[in-house]
């Protein structure tokens, strides 16, 4: 076995060989998976709760705050004293709610993210199912997760809570499209809608650079589009705190609300995931056509990081939106998405089909 | 316009009307079935053009309740008191003057709160701070609330 | 040629519903409770509730003195706490026809426009945050702690100071009061373009309060809507320069009025009052002459029969006081105009036919304040 952190195909063969050898087929693919699901499971965790520490952190530093910083070197371990805090606290029933669908809910929308993370390509051979149609199923199953909004909001019993899941509906039903057509716009540049195939496409440049003009809209409205997909400010229009309280999980408390929570962060790192992955390359090193010795300085850190880095630089440009701007309006929200994003996705999407079909592109 | 035209334009108006004198304001005591004629006149008129009802104010003079109308004219920036009486403690009424100065909406129901006394033609005539079936109004003299109320 | 026919098209009946805003609702900013109608977002009108925090503080006016009254009155408005001592000892000294020392009057003009500046301050920040954006609360609430510490130096308190007695002030200015108001305007003109680069220039913020909530200037006088609120609609109501009272008449500001009268406006008004009252202070600090900070006054101070009507500016419109003496040590009635009354009576004119958030902007920049309203 040759195990090398710049690639873990040979590391997940030797696994699949050393089960088989001593398992029958079923089972090894048993255990497989169950090591898979533990190991997601684990990251999902760990992603979690750094990344509420980590928006706290900025949001902190944006507001000339120290932020967290008791619990552990730095507050580090804050969330987690907080993710205690959670699951100890009392499940609050609500009188006249829908109690099937009030506790369906949380999990609706947890499964969603769950299902959208295993599609991602952490590095190479680090992918737990490489679809040939990996794009079409992430925006297919992250889209599940409104299904859980609504639901949390009708079955609550509660005004806000309603008005706060029609607002997600609307949104996101909306910004689905902008999201799906600005990444149409690079399947078009890539030829392919596999994961691995389009981070190997880029091997020679990321498409955000290949793509001219065009390609860089698409990064843009697709920022845009997929921060309003994960109701973060400012187009937190469903939870809005100011007007709704706290939106659709009003009524929610203990690890019920925790699972509301930490969808919404582990949302946002699938969507910043994505953006890393078929814009910036996935776990791609930067290189500069000519610069040899750089380029392999950047062959030298590992894929694992280059991936990572980039989808925090994505989800820290996320977190600043949210921390300087206000929130927008619902009929301001539609009209973005409608009259603006939609009518330049689609001419963008032209004008890329056009260049690839010129073949102007690098 | 001063003082003295003031009082002879008001006087002209409603003749019953008494003036005070020596006081920070001119100010007029009116009978108060006139109350709601002069202050339209006084909103609409060109000249007094008392436009800005400032302040609205109940009294209570144990004998009477005083309703107290300060007024302002934002365009001839002159000022004046009126007064109206109510004797009747129990069924006392006034006219709203709320389709004239809209601001008296809210002032009236404080007055109807905390006074007892009731505007016709109120459009929403309810306790603004107690709450419904309050025993009382509490700034009226004779108020007794030996629990919240504790006499030095 | 086909006829037309013309089917009976069934009106459906759009449903109204209800939603409580408050008493506990972050954006009501204290205990008030907005019963709201609402047509899927549209509210279709609102009827605000008062009273969850009424003291009764009128009442109790009619058995303190007049040095007990100061205190009370701190709790209105409790965030320009200075500008309603100052009506009530204006109106004693002006009934007891006291001669306030120069030093005294100087003193109360600068600490009456910094409360004004931190009451702006704390506006802009909960407006920020009404309006979803979250940073400008922590940056209002920064610059607004310098002048909190002027205050907690000087009088020994950060919010109700009771600072001005009848007859002049409870003790003499800190003698690094000056040097420190100095540094803050220094700092506070760099800090206010923050303000405008985070929240004015925002588009979003402009696109969400322009032309929402529009008042007219007629409606603005029949509601007694005053203070920036009132001048936004172009209503010419800053009692600092109509009737003038302490240092007003001398110092040179401008009194800035708006003409559309929606939320912008109301917004860029309080914006253009912080730079008013900084060039108000720049004017006088330097100047504060010396003498005594008190004015001989009697021990019990009683007011002679009759009565009173005193109007200040303060931060959120005009304040009066009316009070009716009988010649005793205590008012035998004591009324306070108090400007978030008014302008809350105009929150259902205002806000009918827009949306939610729209209301929370509307509210926001109507800048009430609860304590106020429900004394």
């Amino acid at each position: 076995m040759n195990f090398s952190i710049y690639d873990f195909t040979s590391f997940n063969q030797w696994i699949d060989r050393f089960l088989r050898e001593n398992l029958n087929s079923f089972w090894a693919i048993a255990v497989e998976m169950v090591i898979i699901g533990l190991a997601i499971l684990l990251f999902y965790a760990l992603v979690g709760l750094f990344l509420v520490y980590a928006e706290r952190k900025v949001c902190a530093f944006m507001q000339n705050r120290v932020g967290p910083n008791r619990v552990g070197p730095y507050g580090f371990f804050q969330t987690i004293a907080d993710f205690i805090k959670l699951m100890l606290k009392e499940l609050i029933t609500i009188k006249n709610a829908d109690q099937f669908l009030f506790n369906l809910a949380p999990f609706i929308v947890i499964i969603a993210s769950f299902m959208a993370i295993a599609a991602i390509p952490f590095a190479k051979g680090l992918h737990a199912i490489d679809f040939d149609i990996g794009v079409l199923y992430v925006i297919a199953v992250s889209s599940l997760g409104v299904v859980g909004i609504l639901l949390a909001g009708w079955s609550s019993n509660n005004k806000y809570s309603l008005i706060g899941a029609m607002r997600s509906g609307a949104q996101i039903v909306s910004y689905e499209l902008s999201v799906g057509l600005s990444l149409l716009t690079i399947i078009i540049l890539a030829g392919t809608m596999q994961f691995s195939a389009i981070v190997e496409g880029q091997a020679n440049g990321w498409f955000i650079f290949k793509g001219h003009i065009p390609a860089f809209i698409a990064f843009v409205i697709f920022l845009i589009s997929s921060t309003a997909e994960t109701n973060r400010g400012p187009f937190d229009l469903a939870e809005a705190e100011s007007e709704l309280t706290a939106g659709f999980h009003t009524e929610y408390s203990g690890i019920k609300f925790a699972f509301f929570f930490l969808a919404e962060y582990m949302n946002m790192f699938i969507v910043a995931s994505i953006a890393a992955t078929v814009f910036l390359g996935g776990w791609m090193p930067f290189h500069v056509g000519g610069w040899a010795g750089f380029n392999h300085i950047m062959d030298f850190i590992p894929p694992f990081i280059w991936y990572i880095g980039k989808t925090f630089f994505v989800i820290w440009i996320m977190m600043w939106f949210k921390w300087t701007f206000p929130r927008l309006r619902i009929d301001q929200l539609l009209t973005l998405e409608w009259k603006y994003l939609l009518p330049i996705n689609l001419v963008n999407i032209l004008i890329m089909a056009f260049i690839v079909l010129m073949g102007w592109h690098f | 316009m001063d003082t003295l035209k003031l009082k002879e334009r008001i006087l002209g108006l409603v003749p019953d009307a008494e003036f005070q004198e020596n006081k920070q304001f001119p100010t007029f005591i009116l009978p108060s079935a006139q109350l709601h004629n002069l202050a339209a006149g006084l909103a609409g008129d060109a000249d007094l053009a008392f436009d800005f009802l400032f302040c609205l104010s109940g009294v209570d003079m144990v004998s009477y309740i005083e309703i107290v109308y300060h007024l302002e004219s934002t365009t001839q920036r002159h000022q004046m008191v009126l007064k109206v009486r109510v004797s009747d403690r129990e069924h006392g009424s006034v006219d709203s003057v709320c389709d004239i100065w809209r601001t008296a909406e809210f002032h009236e129901r404080e007055i109807y709160d905390l006074l007892g006394i009731r505007f016709t033609n109120h459009p929403d005539l309810r306790r603004i701070f107690l709450e419904e079936g309050w025993n009382g109004h509490p700034l009226r003299k004779d108020y007794v609330d030996d629990i919240n109320i504790v006499e030095r | 040629m086909k006829e037309v026919v013309n089917l009976p098209v069934k009106k459906i009946e759009e449903e109204e519903y209800h939603i409580n805003m408050g008493p506990q609702h972050p954006s009501t900013h204290g205990v008030l409770r907005l019963v709201v109608s609402l047509q899927g977002e549209i509210v279709k009108s609102l009827k605000p509730h008062c009273g969850y925090i009424h003291r009764g503080i009128e009442k109790m006016c009619e058995k303190d003195t007049y040095p007990q009254i100061i205190h009370l009155t701190d709790r209105m408005d409790y965030l320009s706490a200075h500008i309603n001592n100052h009506a009530v000892c204006l109106l004693v000294e002006k009934a007891l026809e006291v001669d306030v020392p120069e030093r005294v009057i100087y003193i109360r003009t600068i600490v009456d426009e910094l409360n004004r500046i931190a009451s702006h301050q704390l506006w802009w920040c909960s407006f920020g945050m009404d309006m979803g954006g979250l940073t400008c609360f922590f940056y209002g609430l920064r610059d607004r702690e310098k002048i909190l510490d002027i205050f907690e130096e000087s009088f020994g308190s950060r919010l109700l100071h009771s600072y001005y007695t009848p007859g002049g002030l409870m003790m003499d200015i800190h003698p690094n009061f000056q040097k420190e108001v100095k540094n803050f305007i220094q700092y506070f003109r760099k800090k206010i373009k923050d303000y405008d680069d985070i929240l004015t220039g925002n588009i979003i913020m402009q696109e969400r309060t322009k032309g929402i909530g529009v008042l007219s200037r007629e409606d603005a006088i029949s509601y007694g809507v005053t203070g920036p609120s009132g001048r936004a609609s172009g209503f010419s109501c800053d009692v600092r320069k109509r009737h003038p009272y302490a240092l007003y008449d001398k110092v040179d500001f401008r009194e800035i009025l708006g003409t559309e009268g929606d939320t912008f406006t109301r917004y860029m008004m309080r914006m253009h009052e912080m730079r008013e009252s900084m060039k108000i202070i720049e004017q006088l600090i330097d100047n504060i002459p010396a003498g005594d900070y008190s004015a001989k006054m009697k021990a019990v101070i009683k007011l002679p029969a009759g009565e009173y009507y005193q109007r200040v500016e303060a931060a959120r419109g005009e304040l009066g006081v009316y009070v009716v003496s009988d010649g005793s040590k205590t008012p035998y009635r004591m009324k306070f105009r108090s400007p978030n009354f008014s302008n809350l009576s105009v929150l259902d004119h205002i806000s009918r036919g827009v949306k939610i958030a729209d209301l929370v902007a509307i509210g926001g920049s109507l800048d009430y304040v609860i304590p106020d309203i429900d004394r």
